[in-house]
């Protein structure tokens, strides 16, 4: 019953009971994960990305490198699961490479390639569940396991998708939302208010462009209040171990003090 | 700035926060769904000075809740259930009902779901200045938010999310206000309201204050006024989806295997037609059937089996004894179904579509209830078992407004609409479109796609928007689409078989070698002038007169030559063919040959030279013909009249040229002519014709709508154009038995005459006599009220409607008794004179230049089957361009009137005009306004008397005084234009003023 759902009823409530600025529930995971140097499980209202950072290191091709500076490689893999219809995608499907490509040029001119000339970043993106914000989750999510591998990055990439019913902005959109809104992305580093990533797949009348976009630019600071806090509470705990002397636990030095830097800025 | 936060979803109460469940897709593929829910504790309660809910928007209820009911004395809320909506919304409406309410989301939301117009109501309600609504979002709060337990029906959980918040209220209130020890006696009560008997039990057991809506009317002030407004559904309903869950039946019949009609029709106990609509009345339509005079009548949904206007099907019919008359109400679609529901789902079935069938029901069993009619109007009734052949194409619709299910005009979400078809033959079409609101007001393109046996409706699809609905440019493409006219441009294929020589074209110098100039008889000196309509820029046809050293006179008539431009065979040809005739539409003409042919190079202008197909004969002065020639020639016009010109020029004394003694000439003849066909039996009939002013070229905003004006002249050229017709259509039957290509117009068969004949006799003692043509003309002279001067031409227009239309035909199909043109009375006739505006006519000059030996006659002319194939084009094309340019004047007199009817202010001003009754309902009267040519339909608000059998309708007064008004009074409408809200299409709309008023 797609149509009969009301998008923003006359109450301002949105079909999940959220006001029009209000984002859905955002629980960060930052525990490792196995071989990875960096990973990040981000979950955004029924959204779920799973990101896992490796490198920077040689790169496997040598065509790829890149003398002087980092290649950044993002994989992108949608899980058959992650819809109520189950459906497999290939590795080919276009909407797969487009968010890889999405995700890729956001994210080149915020990590610090000079630092890693000839080497190569792999970034990998595993969404587990999606409702809606799904390039949006996977950026967050990219920032945070970047962050947890040590890749040095200008700043802190919050994405958040935004929409407009009517002539009402909202925020965070989920996928019956999506279907009915028309909805923009956008990624901003909250630091400098600078834009990295705009993307508009639907026509949006360019009289409300401006203020949805001013909106979803608001809504990344909050985002990034959020996200700092939980890239703090890890770096305090890993810190504590450390200090407390037990190595079992405590990742690489080299990383530790990686993640001290940045929660300290 | 706004302030934006982000809201925390407690997981460890999934339950309570997700929702899950599986929905089928319409590919019928099952798909689990997962919904978050965010709970609050926030969502106001809407009583004013609540001290734990802060901060509440716009109007809230007042503290001490609704007065005046004698079981509650502290006050009290109502909390409704969601029959309450959903069969008492009239009680909620009324202004006496002024308790306040709180409105649950839940009840909000499966209105929604069950019906949307009568969401769209609730809407208003809500929004309503003198009511006291309070939405209050129970499923967001989470003291109040209910889940689905397992085995409990949807139904029951919404019930019990309402009894939870029912007795949220009572806690809540009593927390607020009951602080105080000594008010907790006289807090006031919010009592839950509903007719479902068992969810009253249940809030008894759980001490929720509830009351059926009977109960609670009838403790009111005002019970009386009230209690007329209840519905009778109320009383005895127990669930209101309960008896419909059991799933959806089949709506109408299947339809038998094809084997079994094709076997049926042949054995003759079915019968085979096409299907008509009846436009006034959407739950009937007629199958003309080649084993009865009478159409056979089907009526309700069920017997017109899923048929729509023009589809070939199989009909059965019934008994003798079941055989009905034709129903004399008005049943408007619009009206009756105003509240159904486009989207019909298999998870929600929808009780509305009951209430849909019961008031069609109903309005059947109106028809059937009355008495049992006489013998002589029954009629052959049946239903349809199949369809041999769809003619579905597209059609041009209006999206119904009130079948949206959110009017925002961001939204992309898929609907179900409906569209209403343009034309009343249609049945309201459902389609599914993401863009329905910006559709709204848009004239559209919509195609049938099917109808399936458990669908009321047919489904469509969306093809393409118009253009605003009432813009000039999207009518008229509408009408042309809605009748077929091909109206692209010309190819580059078509426009290569032109001259090369395009506008230069000139007649080429005389030179009997030259192929132009080869078997053609040099008329550049003959006196000839052309008469036609004003502003007429393809001049077909020019004529001459001249006296003969005998005595005799000679006569001329010229027309275009178009075979010599027109090949046989070629692809301009083709499309000639295909397009049939030129048609008119008020400020557009589509050709059916390029421009450059028809308005130049075609056109018999004046002062250049001409090629051209001539007839002339030699006339005694009685006008006999005593020999008559038709040869190919080169003409040069001296002139080209108005008929208004040529009629002043020839009542000039003054003027004695050559010309104007031409004009006399010829007119003394076409008077002797006309007056030989009256003799024959040639009937003078009326039609209704109106002009319309444009305001100027460029905007053509029409001015004023007036009658056409028939003068001598434009007697004069009719008289000789169809003398030349009639002796064309000798001359080509001669040489080609088998395939000349002729019209005839049948006479009608009598008992299309019956109901008229009835009326005249019955309302103004004449008789009518239709034996003949010539006895019908007759009598016809002799229907004169000398009170009522336009009572002749009204008799007349009735009269032609009981006739049947003329049509072309090939020689050779027909028996040669039915060659006859019954309105002309003439044994033989064809089309000649206009072959630049019309297919037959040029096809009646090649067969005329092959008998006279100009030229070979090209092959496919010679064989019978493609002439009839060819003509049954030309035929249809024909019918269609008469209805489009009707349709055409139709819409500008719409317009006229809109504009006529506005004054300076843009103020609608009434317009009042006369007109008479020309058929009797048994709710109103169809009227026809001669001034604009209008017809329209009266309907009476208040109950009549219906006298079928002597067409009168007798209308009550106020004070106790009977008007009684029959067929042919006279009367006097107020003709408004108002556009639909629904449909947003300019509608006619007339109210009796004299001799009653029927506005109120």
């Amino acid at each position: 019953m797609g149509s009969r759902v009301e998008i923003l009823n006359d109450g301002g409530y949105r079909s999940d009971g959220r006001r029009q600025f209000e984002l859905r529930d955002i629980a960060i995971d930052l525990s490792r994960h196995g071989q990875a140097d960096g990973s990040a499980m981000y979950t955004q209202g029924l959204t779920e990305v799973l990101v896992t950072v490796f490198g920077p290191r040689e790169a496997k091709l040598r065509s790829q490198t890149i003398h002087n500076r980092a290649n950044i490689n993002v994989e992108v893999n949608i899980a058959a699961f992650s819809t109520g219809e189950r459906r497999k995608r290939s590795r080919g499907d276009k909407r797969i490479l487009e968010l890889g490509a999405a995700i890729k040029s956001t994210f080149e001119p915020v990590i610090q390639t000079h630092l890693y000339p000839r080497s190569q970043i792999d970034i990998f993106v595993q969404v587990l569940q999606q409702d809606g914000g799904l390039l949006s989750a996977a950026i967050n999510a990219t920032t945070l396991a970047l962050i947890t591998a040590g890749i040095p990055l200008f700043d802190y990439v919050c994405a958040v998708s935004s929409g407009v019913h009517s002539t009402h902005a909202m925020l965070d959109l989920t996928t019956l939302e999506e279907n009915d809104v028309p909805h923009l992305t956008v990624a901003v580093m909250p630091r400098t208010g600078k834009i990295t990533l705009v993307t508009l797949e639907t026509r949006l009348h360019s009289d409300r462009f401006e203020e949805v976009f001013r909106i979803a630019c608001e809504a990344g600071k909050v985002l990034h209040e959020e996200m700092r806090n939980a890239i703090k509470a890890r770096t305090s705990a890993l810190a504590r171990a450390m200090g407390e002397g037990h190595p079992a636990g405590a990742p690489s030095n080299r990383e530790g003090d990686e993640d001290f830097e940045m929660g300290d800025d | 700035m706004v302030e934006i936060t982000i809201r925390k979803r407690p997981h460890a109460e999934a339950v309570a926060t997700q929702r899950k469940f599986f929905k089928k897709t319409a590919r019928g593929k099952v798909v689990k769904v997962l919904r978050e829910r965010y709970l609050r504790e926030d969502v106001p309660c809407g009583i004013s000075h609540c001290t734990i809910c802060p901060g509440m928007p716009g109007t809230t209820l007042p503290t001490s809740g609704g007065q005046g009911h004698k079981s509650y004395p502290h006050g009290h809320f109502i909390l409704p259930d969601t029959n309450v909506f959903l069969h008492q919304m009239d009680l909620m409406e009324a202004s006496q009902l002024n308790a306040p309410v709180i409105l649950l989301q839940t009840v909000l939301e499966e209105v929604r779901h069950r019906s949307l117009p009568l969401y769209n109501r609730l809407r208003a309600l809500v929004k309503a200045e003198d009511k006291q609504f309070w939405v209050y979002y129970n499923e967001f709060r989470s003291e109040t938010a209910c889940i689905r337990l397992d085995g409990e029906t949807p139904n029951d959980r919404n019930d019990r999310s309402i009894r939870k918040a029912s007795d949220w209220y009572k806690s809540h209130i009593s927390q607020v206000f009951g602080r105080n020890p000594q008010n907790i006696s006289t807090l006031p009560t919010v009592l839950l309201l509903t007719d479902d008997a068992a969810n009253r039990k249940f809030c008894d057991a759980e001490g929720i204050p509830n009351s059926s809506v009977r109960k609670y009317v009838e403790g009111l002030k005002d019970a009386t006024s009230l209690l007329d407004l209840l519905s009778a559904a109320g009383e005895t309903e127990i669930e209101p989806t309960a008896a419909l869950v059991a799933g959806r039946g089949a709506l109408y019949p299947e339809y038998m295997p094809q084997a079994n009609l094709v076997a049926g029709v042949k054995a003759g106990h079915l019968h085979q037609g096409h299907f008509n609509a009846n436009p006034y009345n959407y739950l009937e339509g007629n199958v003309t059937v080649p084993a009865h005079t009478k159409p056979v009548l089907l009526i309700g949904r069920e017997h017109m089996n899923r048929a729509v206007q023009g589809d070939v099907v199989v009909v059965e019919i019934f008994d003798e004894k079941e055989w009905k008359a034709p129903a004399d109400a008005v049943v408007d679609q619009e009206t009756t179904l105003k509240n159904d529901d486009p989207d019909e789902s298999e998870e929600e079935p929808d009780d509305e579509n009951a209430l849909a069938e019961e008031r069609e029901r109903r309005a059947l069993v109106r028809e059937n209830a009355r008495k049992q009619p006489a013998s002589s109007e029954r009629q052959p009734t049946g239903r349809v078992v199949g369809i041999i052949k769809r003619n579905w194409r597209a059609y041009v619709c209006h999206i119904d407004s009130t079948s949206l299910a959110s009017s925002s005009a961001t939204s992309l979400s898929l609907q179900s609409v409906f569209a209403t078809p343009v034309s009343r033959f249609l049945p309201r079409i459902r389609l599914r479109t993401r863009q329905a609101p910006t559709l709204i007001g848009q004239k559209i393109l919509v195609t049938i796609d099917r109808w399936d046996a458990t669908s009321r409706y047919p489904e469509g699809h969306f093809v393409r928007a118009l253009g605003r609905a009432e813009s000039k440019e999207a009518e008229q493409e509408s009408l042309m689409l809605e009748f077929e006219v091909p109206y692209r441009p010309f190819g580059k294929a078509i426009l290569d078989c032109l001259p090369p020589e395009g506008e230069q074209w000139v007649v080429p110098p005389k030179d009997p070698n030259n192929p132009a100039w080869r078997n053609r008889e040099d008329l550049r000196d003959k006196v000839i002038c052309s008469i036609d309509p004003p502003g007429c820029q393809d001049i077909d046809d020019a004529l001459h007169a001249t006296m003969l050293p005998n005595g005799n006179i000679e006569a001329g008539v010229h027309i275009a030559d178009v075979s010599y431009f027109v090949l046989p065979d070629n692809p301009m040809d083709a499309e000639a063919a295909a397009r049939g005739t030129t048609v008119y539409l008020v400020d557009k003409r589509i050709d059916m040959l390029p421009a450059l042919l028809g308005t130049n190079l075609c056109s018999l202008r004046p002062h250049v030279e001409r090629l051209a197909f001539s007839v002339i004969w030699e006339l005694t002065p009685d006008a006999q013909i005593v020999n008559v020639r038709f040869t190919k020639s080169v003409i040069a016009s001296k002139s080209a009249f108005t008929y208004e010109e040529a009629q002043i020029r020839k009542d000039d004394p003054h003027r004695q040229d050559e010309l104007t003694q031409g004009i006399r000439l010829l007119n003394s003849i076409a008077i002797k002519l006309r007056q030989q066909r009256m003799d024959a039996g040639a009937l003078n009939l009326a039609s209704p014709e109106v002009k319309i002013h444009l305001d100027s070229a460029e905007t053509s905003g029409p001015i004023d709508v007036e009658q056409k004006q028939m003068l001598e002249t434009n007697s004069l050229v009719e008289e000789f154009m169809l003398l030349a017709n009639i002796s064309v259509a000798k001359k080509i039957q001669e040489t080609f038995p088998q395939s000349a290509v002729l019209r005839r117009h049948l006479p009608p068969p009598k008992t299309n005459f019956e109901k008229l004949q009835d009326i005249l006799l019955k309302r103004k003692g004449m008789k009518l006599d239709v034996s003949s043509s010539g006895a019908l003309a007759a009598s016809l002279d002799k229907c004169v009220d000398s009170a009522f001067p336009a009572f002749n031409t009204l008799v007349r227009i009735m009269a032609t409607r009981c006739m049947l239309s003329a049509e072309y035909f090939c020689s050779g199909s027909v028996g040669r008794d039915t060659f006859g043109h019954y309105g002309l009375a003439s044994p033989i006739y064809t089309h000649f004179t206009s072959p630049i505006r019309r297919y037959a006519d040029v096809l009646a000059h090649r067969q005329l230049a092959a008998a006279i030996n100009y030229a070979s006659l090209h092959a496919t002319l010679h064989s019978k089957t493609h002439v009839e194939q060819v003509l049954s084009v030309v035929n249809r094309r024909h019918r269609m361009a008469q209805m489009a340019s009707r349709a055409s004047v139709e819409f500008y007199v719409g317009l006229a009137l809109k504009s006529r009817g506005a004054d300076k202010d843009g103020k609608p001003k009434e317009v009042q005009e006369e007109a008479f009754v020309i058929r009797t309902f048994r709710n109103g009267l169809g009227v026809f306004v001669s001034k604009l040519g209008l017809e329209g339909l009266v309907l009476f608000k208040r109950e009549i008397k219906f006298d079928a059998e002597n067409y009168t309708v007798t209308v009550p007064q106020p004070k106790g005084k009977e008007v009684t008004v029959a067929v042919f009074d006279k009367v006097t409408v107020r003709i408004t234009v108002e556009k639909d809200r629904n449909t947003q299409r300019g509608v006619v709309k007339m109210v009796l003023v004299e001799p009653v008023d029927t506005s109120t």
